[in-house]
């Protein structure tokens, strides 16, 4: 048999393509209230390219590490000051150089992981969630000195055009979450995947291979902060626009966590899913209380029913499918195409039993 | 039954010199020392919880023995991690079964071939050119090794649900994958039945035998040892107590002590 290399099968392609065409054709085409794009799509995208980079540190490489949201703020603060002192990089150049100075974060913060794992990573991990925090709101030089302590993000300007529509910006966040997809994609089915979930399934066997757990550790700490912070960025100048620290305090981070466990620990797709579940069930329980219960239910309660169906959920999947929302996907999908070929067996078949 | 070696055994390749480790007040090993030549195929026996897997462990830097010494190809090596063994071309593999449970077949065994594996993550992330040739180079050496231990149909399976059996053929995959000099195998028979036991012992003779791979093994079965393996050596409560061909060793009066107890 041949071996295969490529990392992409048709039947990714397909995806894609399916994906593309319904994001940047239908999509725009389809929807055109502003609530869509400003509450729902930019969001999701924002949120699912931060979990993303959840899924790398703790879905691939197995660290439990909880502070996505720090690693974020990072991002877009850093991306505030960027745009304002040094204009010449440009909306492009300042979300990357802002991912890698979130990057660097994600260095510092990781360390731990090489000393402690579980349970107590992820109190250590926790200290950068407060420290980034902390340390934008004590130092006002990341605000620019603003005295009300919320800053207002700039408008999106690349090669000189601005993007300050909803359709602009979703398709501004549209772009970066592709890339960043398919690139972490080709790092999750490449070398650099097996070697974190090797470090995850088994580290000193993965150590006896020649696999560096340093690196290896350090690597999708700084990979993940990257994803979190050009998020971060994103979700800042997409979505919030006037910002402040607390934004981006621990609530954030766990609802990033829940993402990425509701999506299906170890899978890109599952990030995608797990987000648009996280953002769209509330909008959905508000939906049937106005309507089915025509606002009989107080609003807070709803909101505590939510947290109490997200709370059961987790339970119950990491019970029975702790590969998650990505995982029943799968296996709907395999069902389906199971019933179509039995039955398209059946009808090839039935001819050639008639002429025996 | 004397047959021509295409690789003749040589010069000593792995020595252990000295070594005593000990866990809190228990002593694990005293003072053992031996050594593996190069093409041979080496077997540590010995009672249960005599220091085998210790052994293992401390060549592999995996336990950092309180006293002695290992040296590779004449040289000491001095800070032993598992990772800096791997460099040199040692590989191993675990007692307890120690594979990617959630991965597949096919990807434990590319594990193997990490440090064949040059590109970086962001040449992955990119997908250069270079990256696909190495994956390409990598795959179709998985894959030879794959259809070598007659594991194809497995090969797309998460090892998780494999059966202990073709697990152990898995570990051994993923080692051979590393394309070592040496390569340590920790119980590669325990728990199999008789059929699984030959295949097995044919898998290593035949990697011993083609591509010159020294092996050091650790065996229960007496049988299996003194079939396949060119020198013995004994352990005995973490020290030497026969060093030699099997036949010498199972002439040890110590060894038989050892084995068949002694009336006090």
């Amino acid at each position: 048999m041949k071996p295969v290399f490529m990392t992409y099968t048709k039947k990714d392609l397909i995806n894609l393509a399916v994906c593309m065409v319904l994001s940047v054709l239908i999509i725009p085409s389809f929807i055109t209230t502003e609530y869509w794009y400003t509450s729902i799509l930019i969001p999701w995208l924002c949120l699912a390219l931060a979990t993303i980079g959840q899924q790398i540190v703790m879905g691939y490489t197995g660290q439990l590490a909880l502070g996505a949201a720090g690693f974020m703020a990072a991002g877009a603060f850093a991306m505030f000051n960027l745009i304002l002192r040094v204009p010449d990089l440009g909306f492009v150049g300042s979300l990357i150089v802002s991912g890698l100075i979130a990057a660097a974060f994600g260095i510092l913060f990781g360390l731990p992981s090489l000393k402690v794992r579980g349970i107590y990573l992820m109190v250590a991990t926790l200290a950068s969630q407060f420290f980034i925090i902390w340390m934008i709101d004590k130092f006002g030089w990341f605000k620019n000195y603003d005295s009300s302590g919320i800053i207002t993000a700039q408008d999106i300007v690349i090669l000189g055009k601005p993007f300050t529509t909803p359709l602009a910006m979703y398709f501004v966040c549209l772009a970066v979450t592709t890339v960043l997809t398919l690139l972490a994609m080709n790092m999750a089915r490449g070398s650099t995947g097996r070697n974190w979930m090797a470090v995850r399934d088994m580290d000193i066997a993965a150590e006896s291979m020649g696999v560096s757990l340093l690196r290896t550790k350090v690597q999708a700490f700084a990979i993940s902060a990257f994803y979190c912070g050009v998020a971060g960025a994103l979700f800042a100048f997409c979505y919030l626009k006037s910002l402040e620290p607390v934004a981006f305090d621990i609530k954030l981070s766990f609802k990033i966590l829940f993402m990425c466990i509701l999506g299906g620990l170890g899978t890109i797709n599952g990030a995608f899913i797990g987000a648009a579940f996280i953002l769209l069930f509330p909008v959905l329980l508000n939906a049937i209380g106005n309507n089915v219960f025509h606002g009989a239910i107080d609003a807070t309660i709803i909101s505590s029913i939510e947290q109490v169906i997200f709370g059961g959920l987790m339970i119950i999947f990491m019970i029975y499918e702790p590969l998650g929302m990505a995982k029943l996907w799968e296996n709907l999908k395999q069902s389906l195409k199971l019933k179509l070929s039995s039955s398209g067996i059946k009808s090839v078949k039935s001819p050639a039993q008639k002429s025996e | 039954m004397e047959y021509e070696r295409k690789f003749k055994i040589g010069k000593p390749i792995l020595e252990v010199n000295n070594i005593s480790l000990s866990f809190g007040g228990v002593k694990a090993i005293t003072d053992t020392s031996f050594n593996v030549l190069e093409h041979e195929v080496r077997a540590i026996i010995g009672p249960n919880g005599a220091g085998k897997s210790s052994m293992l462990n401390c060549i592999n830097g995996i336990y950092k023995p309180q006293q002695g010494t290992v040296s590779f190809r004449g040289q000491v090596i001095p800070n032993i991690t598992p990772n800096i063994m791997a460099q040199m071309g040692l590989s191993r593999t675990f007692q307890n079964l120690a594979l990617f449970k959630r991965m597949s077949v096919l990807d434990n065994i590319l594990v193997g071939r990490k440090l064949h594996t040059k590109t970086n993550f962001l040449e992955v992330a990119l997908q250069l050119p270079r990256v696909k040739k190495e994956e390409k180079l990598n795959r179709e050496r998985s894959e030879e090794i794959i259809s070598f231990l007659e594991i194809e149909d497995i090969k797309d399976t998460p090892v998780g649900k494999l059966p202990y059996g073709l697990q152990k053929k898995v570990e051994l995959g993923r080692a051979l994958a590393t394309d070592s000099t040496i390569i340590l195998l920790d119980e590669p028979m325990a728990g199999m039945n008789v059929e699984e036991k030959r295949d097995m012992c044919r898998f290593i003779l035949k990697v011993n035998d083609e591509l010159g791979t020294t092996m050091v093994l650790i065996e229960h079965d007496m049988g299996v040892v003194m079939d396949i393996s060119d020198r013995v050596v004994v352990l005995d409560y973490g020290k030497v107590i026969g060093d030699g061909t099997p036949d010498e060793v199972r002439s040890n009066q110590k060894v038989i002590d050892a084995y068949l107890g002694v009336e006090h």
